[in-house]
C-alpha cells in the first residue's frame, strides 16, 4: 500500500513538474512580439491588411492571459495546438514522428546497460588484467567524443564502405518494424550504437568503480571464507549492492539521453521528434517545439518515478515513502 | 596560544628535523604531475592547440586562405567537390564550399578553446558561490538551492538550448549562457558538501568568536580550503562544454555561418562522405584531441592532488600500496600526516 501512495504522491508532484515546465515554455515564447511570426508566415511582401489577419487567425491579438487559459484548457485535454504552417495537430505530427524515436531509445538504452554494465563487471573482476587496460582507454575514447562525431565515423567507415561493396543491410533513415525486423535492424544498429556508446561508457566506469569498493568489503570476504563460488559471490553479492548508485546515475542521465536522441537522429535523418523539433526552430514554428518541450518534461519525470522503484527494488533500505 | 608562540613551537620543529623541506599542498601536487608523464603530454598538447588557435591569423599570412573565402577553381574539383588533403596548397583540403578546411579548423579552434575556458569561469564561480552559501547557511536556503541544483542537473540541455534558440535567435552569447547554465551544479554540489563538514571545525569557531562575518568566513577561511576540488572539477568540465558546443553548433542552435567551428564543419561534412573523407575526419580529429587531452589532465591533476584514488585506478593493488604505506607512516611516527605540522612537540602545550 506504500507502494500505491508513493505512486499517487510522485505523479502529483510530477504533474505540478510538467505545468511549471509548459507554463514556462508558454511565456517564453509568447513573450515575443507577435509581428515577427506573423511576419515570417505571412512572407515578406505580406501588407499590415494580410499580417494582422494572419495574427487574427492565430490568435495572437488576444491578452495574453487568454491565451495562456485556451493554452492550458487545450493541454488538460492533450490538445497541443496546431503547426502554423500546414495547420495540421500537433498530435498527429508528434504522434507520426514517435516510432523512430521510440525505436531509438528502447534499443539504445538497452544496449547502453547491457554493455556498460557488461564491461564494467568484467573489468572490476579482472582488475589491471589486459582487458581491464583496454576497456579504460576505451572508456576515456567514449567519453571524449561527442554523440554526433561517433555517429559521423560510424556512417563514414562501416556504412559508406559496406555499401559500396554491395551490402545493402545497413542503411540509414528509418523503416519500421512492420516493413521486416531485418530492414529495421539494419537501419536502426548504427543509430543505436551511436547513442549508446558515450553513456556505456560512464557506466562503465561508474559500474567498474562501485564494484571495485564492494568487493573490497568484509561482508564479501566472508562469502568467500564460506566457500561460495567466486561467480555466486560476484553475482549473488557484489552486483546487487554495487548497481544501487548505478541506477541512481539513471535518473539523472534521463535529460541527457534525450539531448543524445536529438543529435542521433540528426545525424542518420531518422525524423523522430527530436530531429523535427530541430527543424522547427527554422521555421519558428513554435507550437511544435512547445509540443516537444511538454513530452520531453513527461518523459524525465515518468523516467525518474521508474528509476526510484527500481532503486527501491534493489535496495531494500531503501524505503518508498 | 598566541600566534608568535606558535611561530616559536613551529621553529623548533623545523630544527628539529632540519632534513625536512616544507612543502605546500600545491607544490606537492605539481611534483606528482611532473612525474606523471600521461598528464604532462596532455598539458603539452593542449598547449600547442592554444598556440595554433592564436596563431591562426599567421597560417592565414602563410597560406593566403582566409576562413571564409571560397576557391570555386582551385578548391573545388570539376564536379564541385572538396579537394583532397596536399592540393594546391590546402594542407588538409577543402570543404564544401572551396574553403582551406586547415584555417576553418584552426578558426573552429578558437571558438571551441574561448567557449569551454568562458563558460567553465562562469560556472566554477556560480558553482563556488552557491556551493558556499548553501553549504554554510543549511536550512532553508540549503533546501531551495539544492533543488534548483537538482533540478538544472536532470533538465535535458539541449531542450533548454533549443527554446533559447528560438527566442533570442542562435549567437555565440546564447550559447556560452546555456552552457554555463548547466556547467555549475555539479561544482556547487561539491563544494556544499565539502563546505558542510569544514564549517564545523574548530578554526571556523575560531573566526567566528572573533567576530569575523559569514562572508569573510566563507571567501577567506573556507574557500581556500576547496580550491583542490574545484581545480579538478573546472579542468574536467572544459571538454564537457567543448562538446556541448560543437553539439549545439552541430544542431545549428550555436554558432552561425560562416563562422567557423567545428560542429559546423561537421555538419556541412555529412553531405561528402561518400568522396571526402577528410571533410570528416580532421574536424572530428582535432575535437577528440582537444577533450581526450583535458580529460587526461584532469585525471591526472585528481590523481595529484589525492592519491588515494590511485586505489580506484590501480584496484586491488592499490588498496595494498595504501596499507603499506600506512604501515611506514605509522613506523617513523607521523601517522596523523594531516595535523603533523602544526602539532607542538609532546608536552609542550
Amino acid at each position: 500500500m506504500a507502494l500505491i501512495g508513493f505512486l499517487i504522491r510522485r505523479i502529483l508532484t510530477g504533474i505540478v513538474v510538467v505545468w511549471l515546465v509548459s507554463t514556462a515554455a508558454f511565456f517564453l515564447f509568447f513573450a515575443r512580439p507577435v509581428d515577427t511570426v506573423a511576419r515570417q508566415l505571412a512572407g515578406r511582401a505580406a501588407t499590415p491588411q494580410v499580417i494582422n489577419e494572419v495574427i487574427r487567425n492565430l490568435g495572437l491579438n488576444q491578452p495574453i492571459m487568454v491565451q495562456y487559459w485556451h493554452f492550458l484548457e487545450h493541454l488538460v485535454q492533450g490538445n497541443l495546438g496546431f503547426s502554423y504552417f500546414t495547420g495540421e495537430s500537433v498530435d498527429t505530427m508528434l504522434k507520426q514522428d514517435l516510432p523512430p524515436t521510440l525505436s531509438l531509445v528502447v534499443g539504445g538504452v538497452i544496449l547502453w546497460l547491457v554493455a556498460g554494465l557488461t564491461v564494467g563487471i568484467i573489468s572490476a573482476t579482472k582488475a589491471r588484467s589486459l582487458f581491464d587496460r583496454f576497456s579504460n582507454v576505451a572508456v576515456l575514447i567514449g567519453l571524449s567524443m561527442p554523440v554526433f562525431v561517433i555517429g559521423e565515423l560510424l556512417i563514414l567507415v562501416v556504412f559508406v564502405p559496406l555499401n559500396q561493396h554491395g551490402v545493402h543491410w545497413i542503411q540509414t533513415g528509418y523503416s519500421g518494424p512492420s516493413q521486416g525486423l531485418s530492414t529495421w535492424s539494419g537501419h536502426m544498429i548504427l543509430p543505436w550504437i551511436t547513442l549508446a556508446a558515450v553513456q556505456a561508457a560512464v557506466y562503465t566506469r561508474l559500474s567498474r568503480g562501485q564494484l571495485l569498493d564492494t568487493l573490497g568489503e568484509d561482508y564479501i570476504r566472508t562469502a568467500r571464507a564460506k566457500g561460495l563460488s567466486e561467480r555466486r559471490v560476484i553475482f549473488r553479492h557484489a552486483v546487487r549492492a554495487a548497481l544501487t548508485p548505478v541506477v541512481s546515475q539513471l535518473g539523472v542521465d534521463v535529460g541527457q539521453l534525450l539531448g543524445g536522441v536529438i543529435v542521433v537522429e540528426s545525424v542518420f535523418g531518422l525524423g523522430g521528434i527530436g530531429e523535427v523539433s530541430v527543424q522547427a526552430i527554422d521555421t519558428d514554428n513554435l507550437p511544435v517545439i512547445i509540443g516537444f518541450v511538454i513530452i520531453a518534461a513527461i518523459f524525465v519525470v515518468a523516467a525518474n518515478i521508474i528509476v526510484d522503484l527500481v532503486y527501491a527494488l534493489l535496495d531494500p533500505r531503501v524505503r518508498i515513502a | 596560544m598566541s600566534l608568535t608562540g606558535l611561530e616559536i613551537v613551529a621553529e623548533e620543529v623545523a630544527s628539529d628535523a632540519p632534513v625536512v623541506e616544507g612543502r605546500s599542498q600545491w607544490q606537492l601536487t605539481w611534483r606528482r604531475l611532473r612525474h606523471d608523464k600521461v598528464a604532462m603530454a596532455s598539458l603539452i598538447v593542449i598547449g600547442v592547440i592554444i598556440v595554433l588557435a592564436i596563431a591562426a591569423p599567421l597560417f592565414v599570412a602563410i597560406t593566403h586562405h582566409p576562413p571564409n573565402t571560397a576557391y570555386p577553381n582551385s578548391g573545388e574539383t570539376a564536379a564541385g567537390n572538396p579537394v583532397p588533403p596536399g592540393t594546391a596548397g590546402f594542407w588538409l583540403g577543402t570543404d564544401g564550399t572551396g574553403r582551406d578546411l586547415f584555417i576553418r579548423i584552426l578558426y573552429g579552434a578558437r571558438i571551441s578553446l574561448f567557449v569551454g575556458f568562458v563558460t567553465t569561469a562562469i560556472g566554477t564561480l556560480a558553482g563556488v558561490a552557491v556551493g558556499l552559501i548553501a553549504g554554510y547557511f543549511g536550512g532553508i536556503v540549503d533546501q531551495v538551492l539544492g533543488r534548483f541544483t537538482d533540478a538544472v542537473l536532470a533538465f535535458p540541455y539541449v531542450v533548454l538550448a533549443l527554446a533559447l534558440a528560438v527566442v533570442l535567435g542562435p549567437s555565440l552569447p546564447v550559447i556560452i549562457g546555456v552552457i554555463a547554465f548547466f556547467s555549475w551544479a555539479a561544482i556547487a554540489r561539491i563544494v556544499r558538501g565539502q563546505t558542510l563538514s569544514i564549517k564545523e571545525k574548530e578554526y571556523i569557531e575560531a573566526a567566528r568568536s572573533v567576530g569575523a562575518g559569514p562572508f569573510r568566513i566563507m571567501f577567506i577561511d573556507i574557500l581556500p580550503n576547496l580550491l583542490a576540488p574545484v581545480l579538478v572539477l573546472a579542468t574536467l568540465y572544459i571538454p564537457t562544454a567543448v562538446v556541448f558546443e560543437a553539439t549545439l553548433s552541430y544542431l545549428g542552435l550555436g554558432i552561425q555561418p560562416p563562422t567557423a567551428s567545428w560542429g559546423d564543419i561537421l555538419a556541412d561534412a555529412q553531405n561528402f562522405y561518400q568522396v571526402a573523407w577528410w571533410y570528416v575526419v580532421f574536424p572530428a580529429v582535432a575535437l577528440l584531441i582537444t577533450t581526450l587531452a583535458f580529460n587526461l589532465l584532469g585525471d591526472g591533476i585528481r590523481d595529484a592532488m589525492d592519491p588515494r584514488t590511485e586505489r580506484v585506478l590501480a584496484g586491488r593493488r592499490g588498496r595494498r600500496s595504501r596499507r603499506d604505506r600506512r604501515q611506514t607512516l605509522t613506523d617513523t611516527g607521523a601517522a596523523d600526516s594531516g595535523a603533523a605540522p602544526y602539532a607542538p612537540p609532546a608536552g609542550g602545550s
